[in-house]
């Protein structure tokens, strides 16, 4: 009896199981084949209306630039990924020190924050012009620019994060006699992570933009600068390779915050 | 309006008590304002130590009020309140009472134990000297039946075990005075059960004095000593009745007349508010 249940226990298992890994293989199979039947109309709508690759070029084409032109591609890679990580780095910081001091002085909050917003509301594309006059055509304004472009998101979260402790939480540290600083660092710091996070990824995709944007003002070397040079010079392929790559390594940062995400922020 | 006591519900008032008992929480005359708004008036309560109060109302009476006013969270316009012969703000500093909220208001990232050991962490900057129980964080957890769920963080947790772990939480200073806010006021009905009757066991074993708000009538009398009715507008006492009932509660107690005469005269009371 308890063997043939056993049994039938296992056969309904299989069936339950089988459908997961269905489910599962659903949710990487349908989006992939959207993607990879997209990409055919492509490139047999370029074939079929002979448009000529300056102005689109066949996915066929962007792949021969992959497989024949990666030296050139990583080359122009490696200097946009350490502007967008060093640009991430910094604005990301300064956005949590000065949420720090926001958050303990009103005072501070009154006098920076409008001036946080203004600067905010300049568009990117019309003030990376003027850092690359103030810092030169090294990696420094794009590091600046990029930082620039994480600052805002995470200021705003992280001030919310830090205030977003419950009221009863505080009479709580309260009836603890706890200090200002054992308020900040057990409960306040922790209790902004959450939203930590969710800035940060916004700061993972907008610092590529950020050091993309300053290269194509003034810069040599980078994907922003590959970006011009294969658009001035008709090379298409080049170019649709090229913001494969960007957003390629948008991605790659994106995915690195979920992954610390889910370590750390673990409620 | 006055209520006429009934011959078996003493209207306890400090002069009738014997002498040599202690007394864990005294107001004299306090009174809390917020702004104009008169919260609590002339309160005069002596609390003996080792007693479970429970304090029943109207809403708006000033029920949390009095709790917040206890625990030195605010202040008294007028008057004194005194837990040990101490300030409330002496007794804060050398953890006299604790409290237990509402909300469990457990730190989410913490586990279970982490978060019963917080107290300990907290104020030691200000070099506090910090009563520590006899029982360990685990024992503590374990007398609150959460044995086996200590590295459980708080959404891995019921309601009830949150709240389970916010009283260990409280017992861990060993705090002479437990304030308690409504700790179970959004629990269901069966984990309320379950917890009145650990609470009573807690409070038999440890002997802590318990200041217990709730809006639940039969909890109030379940669980009480004394249960102190507060009237609303201004918050004022309006009586104090004692619980003549077996020190040994079970739930079936519910189901005796006596128990039920308690209720109708509090719920009669009540409406007079």
């Amino acid at each position: 009896m308890s063997l043939t249940q056993i049994s039938s226990d296992v056969d309904d298992d299989k069936p339950g199981l089988a459908e997961q890994a269905r489910l599962r293989a659903g949710h990487i199979a349908i989006p992939l084949g959207t993607a990879v039947a997209l990409l055919l109309i492509w490139q047999i709508g370029v074939r079929l209306f002979e448009v000529p690759p300056y102005i689109a070029p066949a996915p066929t084409d962007v792949l021969a630039v992959f497989a024949n032109d990666y030296p050139l591609l990583l080359r122009n890679f490696w200097p946009t990924l350490i502007e967008s990580l060093s640009g991430f780095a910094v604005g990301n910081l300064a956005a949590i020190l000065i949420a720090v001091a926001f958050v303990h002085s009103r005072t501070v909050e009154k006098a920076f924050f409008p001036i946080a917003v203004f600067i905010n509301t300049i568009p990117i594309l019309a003030i990376a012009p003027i850092l690359v006059l103030i810092f030169g055509a090294g990696m420094t304004a794009k590091v600046v620019i990029a930082a620039l472009i994480c600052f805002f998101p995470t200021l705003v979260n992280m001030v919310r994060g830090l205030q977003s402790v419950s009221p009863q939480t505080l009479e709580l540290a309260r009836i603890l006699s706890a200090s200002k600083s054992e308020i900040f660092w057990k409960i306040r710091l922790p209790s902004s992570l959450p939203f930590l996070f969710s800035a940060l990824k916004i700061a993972a995709t907008t610092c590529v933009i950020g050091a993309i944007v300053g290269e194509w003002i003034g810069a040599d070397v980078g994907l922003g600068a590959l970006i011009i040079d294969s658009t001035f010079n008709f090379r298409s392929p080049l170019l649709y390779a090229t913001v494969f790559v960007s957003s390629g390594l948008s991605v790659l940062l994106f995915t690195a915050v979920s992954v610390a995400e889910r370590l750390v922020v673990r409620w | 309006m006055s209520v006429q006591p009934l011959a078996d519900f003493a209207d306890v008032s400090p002069d009738q008590e014997p002498a040599g008992r202690k007394v864990a929480a005294r107001l004299s005359g306090a009174s809390v304002k917020f702004g104009r708004f008169t919260a609590l008036e002339n309160i005069s309560l002596e609390i003996g130590e080792g007693e479970f109060w429970t304090i029943l109302g109207p809403s708006g009476c000033g029920k949390s009020t009095m709790l917040r006013l206890v625990s030195d969270l605010v202040p008294a316009a007028e008057g004194d309140v005194t837990i040990l012969d101490k300030s409330t703000e002496a007794a804060r500093l050398a953890r006299e009472f604790a409290f237990v909220f509402q909300d469990a208001t457990l730190l989410p990232w913490r586990s279970a134990l982490k978060n019963v050991e917080l107290p300990l962490e907290m104020g030691r900057k200000r070099g506090l000297q910090i009563p520590v129980s006899d029982r360990s964080p685990q024992e503590l957890l374990e007398l609150v039946g959460l044995k086996g769920r200590e590295d459980a963080l708080p959404h891995e947790l019921s309601g009830g075990m949150r709240q389970r772990v916010a009283i260990a939480r409280a017992l861990v200073c060993k705090p002479k005075l437990l304030l308690m806010d409504e700790p179970f006021g959004a629990l269901d009905e069966m984990t309320r059960d379950r917890l009145n009757l650990q609470l009573r066991d807690i409070w038999q074993e440890t002997g802590v004095t318990i200041l217990f708000v709730t809006h639940s009538i039969p909890e109030a009398v379940f669980l009480g000593q004394k249960v102190l009715m507060l009237r609303a507008n201004p918050g004022r006492v309006k009586d104090v009745i004692d619980i003549d009932l077996p020190s040994h509660r079970e739930i079936a107690l519910r189901e005796t007349p006596d128990f039920n005469r308690y209720c109708g005269r509090l719920r009669q009371l009540l409406e007079e508010c």
